[in-house]
């Protein structure tokens, strides 16, 4: 196809932002559910809220590369902001979770200049140590979190004044599942918006990042500030819906059980946490069926085994899969993609 | 006051123990193994099991100590980890939680999840009044046993053939595998020794420290920030850092009970933000 540079660029632009079937495919089932699969709404709520949470680290992992141990930090404040709001102000379920989102965008802001200063290791333990701060505030916050007992006594009023909570989680699975596609509409929008491309390039090579002009810190601490604030809406709906909030919100085994399902998912393509949440929410039904006390043996097993075959490695296999099943030209893996 | 002081020192001369493997393998080979306290793990385990099912004395059961979590070790370096050397820091930390969440469901599994006692022998029990200042008689050995392993330590480092080639190939693995040093061998010399040290400290740390099976990951914070503050290019460093860190605990949790763990967790963020390379290091 012929074209100036220009076009060539915007016409691949275009190429790859346009929706493809699969994904049609996927929030249909995804809205589906609603009425095919009745009996399952407080399982897929929980499963579609880990999603959204898994996600919000994809932001930040899969396009900009900032590795995360402590994610959990936003996803806890924004329950623990959304279920003491519900319980002190007001039960309205949208105005919580509206401000749970811009609350924990905040502290996404203020904590991302902290983890801007260190590169590599140095950043894991600062995300980590943030998130283990605010577990230890929460846990001796009693008077207001509940410390150790939980937050108890989380009446939720009706959505939008009209739906109210039932007890087979039907409402909350709506509610739940329409938040996170809004969210999921305005996070793919972003990541292949110019800005989007620009976090990638960071991703890719900080460095040359810098010398084309791309004011890396900056669009870091965005990228940060978001991908925060879309863990507090997670942590928010967790809230809302369960009507219930403890410290495992804020726990360091969910942050590296969201790492976990991210890279079981496979990063940088937005539906790496779906994939991920719902293999491991049924992994773990599954196991712990079968063992219920050693079920984090086998967790171990498959992150270890997915490390040794190589995550990289194995997700280029599925698309080299993939486009042989559809006929076109393999893709190359994305290690090459930095020469054009 | 000197009681919390002397307490604080024998917990610092613990973690140091337990976390100076880390700091060379991180250091050296650039390797973040959230694993270590596995190790630990092993050590504490296998002394409690010779002490409590077949009745081998305390002091007996330090060298094994030693040698069962250092031929682990060496097995699980020659094997596995050398594989991920190249590798970036995520694949890293995600491997090695693995490993950390594998030992602890198998250790429940065979172990148990109960806390494992160990019974101390009636010399090492009990206090004793020096200058006024009440003195544990098991801290005082433990400062004993951890300060003869810190200048061992020191000394191998300084003054060994072996020493100069680790240190060597700290600096600099490229020209030191140039020089003919083998540094794969050197690594796997140091990881295994790592590990029976982290082991040890696990064994003398247990009384301390407590031991279940979830070990490796609530010590973990502890043996990383240790490392983090302390940097990894010297053994001084991390030392520092470990006597800093336990002074701070013991202190923090009897003058301050209601902050917890808060005090630590800020210093450690306070100092990555302002020194990210560790307290102790020298601008290169």
């Amino acid at each position: 196809m012929p074209g100036t540079p220009t076009e060539i660029a915007t016409r691949h632009l275009a190429e790859t932002s346009r929706w493809k079937p699969l994904e049609f495919a996927f929030w249909l089932v995804a809205f589906g559910a609603i009425w095919l699969l009745p009996s399952h709404h407080l399982i897929l709520n929980e499963i579609i809220i880990t999603a959204l949470f898994a996600m919000s680290l994809d932001l930040i992992l899969g396009y900009a590369g900032i590795a995360s141990l402590g994610h959990a930090a936003f996803f806890g404040f924004g329950a623990y902001f959304a279920g003491i709001f519900a319980i002190r102000v007001i039960g309205d379920p949208l105005t919580g979770l509206i401000l749970a989102t811009l609350a924990s965008g905040a502290l996404g802001f203020i904590t991302s200049f902290l983890v801007l200063r260190g590169v590599d290791l140095a950043r894991l333990m600062v995300t980590l140590g943030v998130a283990l701060v605010l577990g230890e505030i929460a846990n001796k916050m009693t008077w207001l979190t509940g410390g150790a007992d939980g937050l108890q006594g989380v009446m939720m009023g009706p959505v939008l004044g009209l739906f109210e909570f039932d007890l087979y989680g039907r409402t909350a699975y709506v509610y739940s599942l329409v938040v996170t596609f809004l969210l999921f509409l305005l996070a793919r929008r972003i990541v292949v918006s110019p800005f989007g491309l620009s976090l990638r390039t960071i991703r890719d090579n900080p460095l040359r990042a810098r010398a084309i002009g791309i004011p890396v810190n900056r669009r870091l601490i965005a990228v940060y500030t978001l991908a925060a604030a879309y863990a507090g809406a997670a942590g928010a709906l967790l809230a809302q819906t369960t009507q219930f909030v403890s410290l495992d919100v804020i726990a360091l085994h969910r942050s590296a059980d969201v790492l976990l399902m991210l890279v079981i998912g496979g990063t940088g393509y937005l539906y790496g946490g779906f994939a991920g949440a719902i293999v491991f929410k049924v992994l773990q039904d599954v196991i712990s069926n079968w063992t219920p006390q050693y079920w984090t043996f086998w967790i171990g097993l498959i992150l270890v085994i997915l490390v040794l075959i190589g995550r990289e490695r194995m997700n280029h296999r599925v698309a080299v899969l993939w486009a042989r099943l559809r006929g076109k030209p393999e893709p190359r893996p994305r290690t090459i993609v930095g020469g054009h | 006051m000197l009681t919390i002081l002397f307490d604080g020192i024998a917990y610092g001369m613990v973690l140091f123990v337990l976390a100076c493997g880390l700091s060379i393998t991180l250091g050296l080979m650039n390797f973040v193994n959230l694993a270590h306290g596995v190790f630990a793990m092993v050590g504490g385990y296998v002394t409690a099991i010779l002490m409590n099912r077949l009745g081998v004395p305390f002091l007996l059961t330090l060298p094994f100590a030693f040698l069962v979590p250092a031929a682990l070790g060496l097995v699980m370096e020659r094997t596995l980890y050398q594989r991920l050397y190249a590798r970036n820091h995520l694949d890293q930390v995600l491997f090695t939680i693995g490993l950390v969440f594998m030992a602890i469901a198998a250790v429940d599994y065979v172990m148990g999840s109960q806390p494992q006692l160990i019974q101390l022998p009636s010399w090492l029990r009990g206090r004793v009044d020096v200058f006024g200042v009440q003195v544990g008689l098991y801290r005082s050995f433990i400062i004993a046993v951890c300060s003869v392993l810190v200048v061992a330590l020191q000394l191998i480092l300084t003054r060994t053939r072996f020493g100069s080639q680790l240190r060597a190939a700290v600096d600099d693995p490229r020209v030191a595998r140039g020089l003919g040093i083998n540094t794969a061998l050197v690594f796997a010399v140091t990881f295994a020794f790592g590990s029976g040290l982290a082991g040890l400290g696990g064994a003398l740390g247990a009384e301390i420290l407590g031991l279940d099976p979830t070990f490796p990951l609530k010590f973990l914070i502890y043996f990383m920030i240790v490392v983090t503050v302390g940097g990894t290019s010297s053994l001084t460093g991390p030392f520092f850092a470990s006597l800093l860190l336990g002074i701070a605990d013991v202190a923090g949790k009897y003058y301050v009970p209601s902050l917890g763990a808060f005090v630590i967790y800020t210093v450690m963020i306070v100092v990555l933000v302002f020194r990210p390379q560790g307290l102790f290091v020298k601008a290169r």
